[in-house]
C-alpha cells in the first residue's frame, strides 16, 4: 500500500538530503545578533552546553558556552555544525499529503488533522485501538517523552507504543534495574578525576562522545590506567594503556573470566559483599569454569592482557568502569551489562568519589526520555506499566479511570513485526527513521509498507517518512522550550531560540491538537512547556526517577540538577548509592549469574566473517540531520568496509574496491578500506546511511530475550570482491594547493597486536 | 594595534598524542568570516592503514618567522605579542613563497582569491581576552590555550617544549607542543 509516492529520485530532488553550507562570509546578521540563547546541542547524550546565534529569527551561528560545566565550551565536529540543521533548504514547512505517483502535494493543518484523526477512529474501530501504534524517540526533551506517552495511553489509548531508546540503551536499563534498582549512571564524571583505572566496554568514546575524552584524559593524567574493551583500534583504544580486541558477541565472556580472577586472587571487598549485596555466590558459580584458557579461546583476546586487566582491575583503589552499545546491541545485552555490573560490585566500587559505573547514553535525551513513559511497559518516573500501585498513581495525575489506562505493548521491533503480520494497521511516528536504524531494513520497508494508514511528524522527510500518508512539519530541538537529562543524569534547560520556520508547528502543538480532536482535550490543557514539566515532576513524584524537586528556575540557576530530586529543597544527587541503599526489594545490589552463550547468529562455511556496526565522528544515528549538513558529510561521505589487510589478502581485495557484502538477509556494495586497526575475523561498517547504502540491510533482528534490543553488533557475512573500484570520495571543494604534510609526531604511534580468530 | 586584552601570560599548547581526529578544531575554525569557511588549522591521519593516529598543525607563530622573511611583499609580519599575522590582502602577490618556506607547512594559497591565508591566533578572539576558537573547542585537549602554570598543573607528566630541531637549524616558536615529561626540544629530522 504505502510504498514511496513517486521516484527516490524525484523525492529527493524536492526533499533532501541536500547539504547544507554556510556561505563563505557567514550567515548575515551573525556578528550582530538579535540574540545569543545558551542552551544545549541537539545530538549526543552529552548534551554539550553551547549558546546560538539568532538574527531574524533564524540561527546563524554558534559561539562556545565555556560557563557550562560538564564541556565548558567544547565540542565535537556534530557540535560545530548543528545550527546548519536549522535555517535548512530541505525543512518541512507545511504537513504535505502523499499523492499516489506524483510525490508529497501540500495541505492546510486542518485537512491534515482531520483526516489524521479520522484515519485513526477508521482503524481503531475496525481493528481495535491497539492496532494503531506509536514510535517515538529520545531526542525529544523530556516534555515531549512525557506528552507522547500520555497521549498515547489516553487520547489514542493503544497499548501499542515504544521508542528508539529500544535499539540504544534499554539493555542497560534492564541491567541496572535489576543490580539496582534505578536505570541511572551511577556517578557524574567528575569522578573520573582520580579514579585509578578506567575501563571503557564497548564504546568509541572518540567518535560517538568527543567531548568525554576531556575527563578520561584527566584522569590518566592523573596517573589512571585506562582499558579499552573493542573488535577496533578506535582513537581512544589508539591511547589507552590496555586495548582488549574482543571478539563481536563475547563480551560476558570476558567479564565473566574477570571475575573468575577476582575471586581467585581474592581482589574483592568482603565487607560491601557481605552488607550490601545479593547473589554473589551465584555469580561466581555461572563463571567458575571461565579460565584464562578458555577466556582466550572464547574472546579471541590473549591471555596474558585478559590476566593484566583482571590485575589492575582487581588491586585499584578506585575505578570508573563506562560502556555504550558495544555491549548493549546484543542478544545478550543485558546479560553483558550484568557481567559488567558484577565486576564493579565484587570489587565494592561504587557510592564512592572516583569510584564510579554506568552506560554512556547515546541519544541527546537518551536518559530522560527512558523515564518518562513512552516506553511500552512504563509509566512516569520510571514506574511499570503493569504494577497496580503504579497504575493507580498515573491514573490519579492523568484524571482517567485506571480501566481505562492500556497495559504493556509491543516493543519497537515487535511493533514492525506486527505490522508486517498484518497486525497493526496504522502508525504515528515522531522522531524515529526506523527504515535507517532498524535491523534487516528490508523487511522493515515491507512492513511499512503494510500500512493502511501512515502519519508522520518530522521536520524534514527521513527516509520512514516517505512512506507516510501525511506528515506533519513539526519543529527542531532549539523551536520549543523544556528540558533533557544527560548522560550524567543531570536535568538541563533546553530554550527555544526561534520559533518554527514557515507553517510548521511546534511538536507538542501538534500532539496538543491531535489529543483534542481525538477527544481527549481536558487531559491536555497545557499551554507552554513548563505546565507540562510541572505535571512531569508530579507524575515522577515517588517513583524511581523522582524529579518532583526539579524546577525551571532550579535547573537555570545551577547549571542543571541531577535525579533523583524528591524534594524543593534537595539539591539533586550527582552521585548515587553514597548511603548504600540500593532501590531494590531488599536494599542490597544483586549480582546476576551470567552464564556465556554464543550470540544469535555465529560465523560458518557459508558466512565465514563477523559484521559490527558502529558510527563515525561527523554523523549522527540514522542521519536525517547530519546528512544534511554538508562538511559534515564531506568529513566521511560514504560508508566504507573496515576490513584488516590479512583478511583482505584472503580474498584478494584491494583498497578502495567494492565489496559485495552478504548475509542471510541481504547483499549490499561497499569500498573497502583496509586498516590494520580491526580485528582480522570481523569487518566494520558504520550504519548511517539509507537504502542500498544502508549496513542495516544485513544486519539481523534477532532480539534480547529481556530488554528485545537488536543484535546490531554481530552479524555472519560472507565477503565477494567485485573487481570494480569506487570513485575517489568527494574532492577537497576548497582547492587549496601547498602545505606539506610534514607534521611532526613526537610519540608515534606503538603497533598493537590483534587477536586472530578463536579457534 | 595594541590591545590590553590580550593576555601575554597565555600561551597555546599542542598535544598531538590526544588528538582523536575529529576535525572539530577545523569546522569551528572555517566558522570565522574572515576565513571564509576555509579552516586554518590541519588534522590529518599519519597512515590510516596501520593506525587511527591524527595529526594537528596549526601555525607555530616563529619567533623568527621565515614566511615573513621569504615574502618579497611584506605582507606578513610579526606584531609586539608575537603573534604572526596572515597575508595583508592588500600586499600578497600569491607568490607562495611562505607556502615553500614555513618549516611546519602551514600557509595554504587559497586558489580562488589568490592569497595566502594561514592562522592568525583569531586575533579577533585573543585580542578581545578570549581563547582561540580551536582551543576553546577541541574536546580531548590536544589542542589548549591558558599559562604555563597551569599546563603544569593539568599535565604532569608532560613538558611543553617550542624548539624544533630541523637538521642542522634550530626553530624556537611561540607555540607550544608538549612531549614526555624533561624533553627540550623536538628533533625532526
Amino acid at each position: 500500500m504505502a510504498t514511496i509516492p513517486a521516484s527516490l529520485e524525484q523525492l529527493i530532488a524536492e526533499f533532501g538530503p541536500h547539504k547544507n553550507y554556510p556561505p563563505p562570509e557567514g550567515f548575515p546578521g551573525r556578528n550582530e545578533p538579535d540574540e545569543v540563547v545558551s542552551t544545549h546541542c541537539c545530538f549526543c547524550g552529552m548534551q554539550c552546553g553551547i549558546k546560538l546565534l539568532v538574527k531574524d529569527n533564524r540561527v546563524v551561528g554558534f559561539e562556545p558556552w565555556e560557563e557550562f560545566p560538564y564541556n565548558q565550551g567544547r565540542l565535537c565536529p556534530k557540535g560545530v555544525q548543528r545550527y546548519l540543521q536549522n535555517n535548512h533548504p530541505d525543512r518541512l514547512l507545511h504537513p504535505i499529503e502523499r499523492v499516489e505517483g506524483a510525490g508529497f502535494r501540500p495541505v492546510e493543518w486542518d485537512a491534515a488533522m482531520s483526516r489524521t484523526v479520522s484515519e485513526i477512529q477508521r482503524i481503531q474501530a475496525q481493528y481495535g485501538p491497539d492496532a494503531f501504534a506509536m514510535l517515538s524517540g529520545v531526542s525529544l526533551t523530556n516534555e515531549k517523552s512525557y506528552l507522547a506517552g500520555k497521549f498515547a495511553r489516553v487520547a489514542l489509548k493503544t497499548r501499542n507504543l515504544d521508542y528508539n531508546g529500544r535499539l540504544c540503551m534499554v539493555s542497560a536499563g534492564a541491567g541496572n534495574k535489576k543490580a539496582f534498582g534505578i536505570d541511572r549512571t551511577s556517578n557524574n564524571y567528575s569522578d573520573l578525576a582520580h579514579a585509578e583505572v578506567v575501563m571503557v566496554c564497548g564504546s568509541n568514546v572518540s567518535e560517538t562522545f568527543p567531548t568525554l575524552i576531556h575527563w578520561i584524559w584527566q584522569a590518566r593524567d592523573n596517573g589512571a590506567k585506562l582499558i579499552v574493551v573493542d573488535p577496533r583500534l578506535t582513537p581512544v583504544a589508539r591511547t589507552a594503556d590496555l586495548h582488549l580486541p574482543v571478539m563481536p558477541g563475547r563480551d560476558s565472556a570476558l567479564y565473566g573470566a574477570i571475575l573468575h580472577q577476582l575471586v581467585k586472587h581474592d581482589w574483592l571487598d568482603h565487607d560491601f559483599l557481605e552488607h550490601h549485596t545479593s547473589g554473589f555466590e551465584e555469580a561466581i558459580e555461572a563463571v567458575k569454569d571461565y579460565d584464562l584458557d578458555w577466556a582466550e579461546r572464547t574472546t579471541g583476546i590473549p591471555k596474558q592482557k585478559i590476566m593484566l586487566a583482571a590485575e589492575w582491575w582487581g588491586k585499584a583503589a578506585t575505578s570508573f568502569l563506562m560502556h555504550a552499545r558495544g555491549i548493549e546491541h546484543h542478544t545478550k545485552g543485558v546479560e553483558n551489562v550484568s557481567s559488567c555490573i558484577n565486576l564493579v560490585l565484587a570489587t565494592g566500587r561504587i557510592g564512592r568519589p572516583y569510584c564510579g559505573y554506568g552506560t554512556i547514553t547515546g541519544q541527546g535525551n537518551g536518559q530522560g526520555g527512558r523515564e518518562h513513559g513512552h516506553k511500552c511497559d512504563q509509566l512516569p518516573g520510571n514506574r511499570d506499566i503493569e504494577n497496580p500501585e503504579h497504575r493507580k498513581y498515573i491514573s490519579e495525575v492523568w484524571g482517567i479511570d485506571e480501566k481505562d489506562l492500556p497495559g504493556k505493548g509491543l516493543t519497537a521491533y515487535e511493533i514492525i513485526q506486527a505490522i508486517h503480520r498484518g497486525e497493526i494497521k496504522g502508525l504515528l511516528s515522531i522522531c524515529f527513521n526506523p527504515l535507517v536504524s532498524l535491523p534487516n531494513s528490508n523487511y522493515v520497508r515491507e512492513a511499512l509498507e503494510k500500512l493502511e494508514f501512515y502519519v508522520a511528524i518530522d521536520f524534514f522527510l527521513s527516509e520512514t517518512a516517505r512512506h507516510a500518508d501525511i506528515v506533519l512539519a513539526g519543529s527542531l530541538q532549539e523551536e520549543e522550550e523544556g528540558t533533557v537529562t544527560t548522560a550524567e543524569g543531570r536535568v538541563v534547560r533546553i530554550r527555544r531560540a526561534v520559533t518554527p520556520p514557515g507553517e510548521a508547528w511546534a511538536d507538542t502543538d501538534i500532539l496538543l491538537d491531535l489529543a483534542r480532536r481525538l477527544g481527549a482535550g481536558r487531559h491536555f490543557d497545557f499551554t507552554d512547556s513548563e505546565q507540562i514539566f510541572d505535571e512531569l515532576r508530579v507524575a515522577s513524584k515517588g517513583g524511581a526517577a523522582d524529579y518532583f524537586g526539579i524546577t525551571y528556575e532550579k535547573i537555570e540557576k545551577n547549571m542543571g540538577v541531577f535525579w533523583p530530586c524528591p524534594s524543593l529543597d534537595h539539591p539533586g544527587t550527582p552521585r548515587l548509592w553514597e548511603d548504600k541503599k540500593f532501590r531494590t526489594s531488599d536494599g542490597r545490589a544483586h549480582f546476576v549469574p551470567v552464564p556465556y552463550r554464543e550470540p544469535g547468529e555465529i560465523t560458518d562455511a557459508e558466512f565465514p566473517v563477523i559484521l559490527t556496526t558502529g558510527r563515525v565522528v561527523s554523523q549522527y544515528l540514522s542521519g536525517t540531520q547530519t546528512r544534511r549538513i554538508g562538511k559534515l558529510v564531506d568529513q566521511y561521505p560514504e560508508p566504507l568496509l573496515e576490513i584488516h589487510p590479512v583478511l583482505a589478502a584472503k580474498y584478494g581485495i584491494t583498497n578502495r574496491e567494492i565489496v559485495r557484502v552478504v548475509s542471510r538477509r541481504a547483499v549490499a556494495e561497499f569500498p573497502a578500506q583496509i586498516v590494520a586497526t580491526i580485528r582480522e575475523d570481523t569487518v566494520f561498517v558504520p550504519y548511517h546511511w539509507a537504502g542500498a547504502q544502508s549496513i542495516n540491510q544485513l544486519t539481523s533482528g534477532y532480539l534480547d530475550p529481556v530488554s528485545k534490543i537488536p543484535e546490531f553488533k554481530v552479524s555472519a557475512v560472507r565477503l565477494e570482491p567485485t573487481g570494480r573500484k569506487a570513485p575517489p570520495p568527494g574532492l577537497d571543494p576548497l582547492q587549496v594547493t601547498g602545505g606539506s604534510p610534514a607534521h611532526p609526531s613526537p610519540q608515534p604511534p606503538q603497533p598493537h597486536a590483534f587477536g586472530g580468530p578463536a579457534k | 594595534m595594541i590591545n590590553t586584552l590580550f593576555k601575554q601570560n597565555e600561551e597555546f599548547f599542542m598535544d598531538p598524542q590526544r588528538c582523536i581526529g575529529c576535525h572539530a578544531c577545523e569546522m569551528a575554525c572555517a566558522e570565522c568570516e574572515t576565513n571564509g569557511q576555509t579552516p586554518m588549522i590541519h588534522v590529518d591521519y599519519v597512515d590510516r592503514a596501520e593506525t587511527v593516529q591524527t595529526s594537528v598543525q596549526v601555525c607555530m607563530h616563529c619567533v623568527d618567522p621565515t614566511c615573513a622573511k621569504v615574502c618579497p611583499a611584506d605582507a606578513i609580519t610579526k606584531d609586539e605579542f608575537g603573534v604572526v599575522h596572515t597575508a595583508k590582502t592588500d600586499r600578497c602577490i600569491a607568490c607562495a613563497n611562505c607556502v615553500l618556506a614555513c618549516p611546519f607547512g602551514v600557509p595554504k594559497r587559497i586558489e580562488t582569491t589568490q592569497i595566502m591565508m594561514k592562522c592568525n591566533l583569531c586575533y579577533d578572539r585573543t585580542s578581545a581576552g578570549k581563547r582561540p576558537m580551536c582551543t576553546t573547542v577541541c574536546p580531548s585537549g590536544a589542542l589548549f590555550y591558558g599559562t604555563r602554570e597551569k599546563m603544569r598543573e593539568l599535565r604532569p607528566n608532560s613538558t611543553p617544549v617550542n624548539h624544533f630541531q630541523f637538521g642542522g637549524k634550530t626553530v624556537k616558536t611561540k607555540v607550544n607542543i608538549m612531549m614526555p615529561a624533561g624533553s627540550t626540544k623536538l628533533v625532526v629530522d
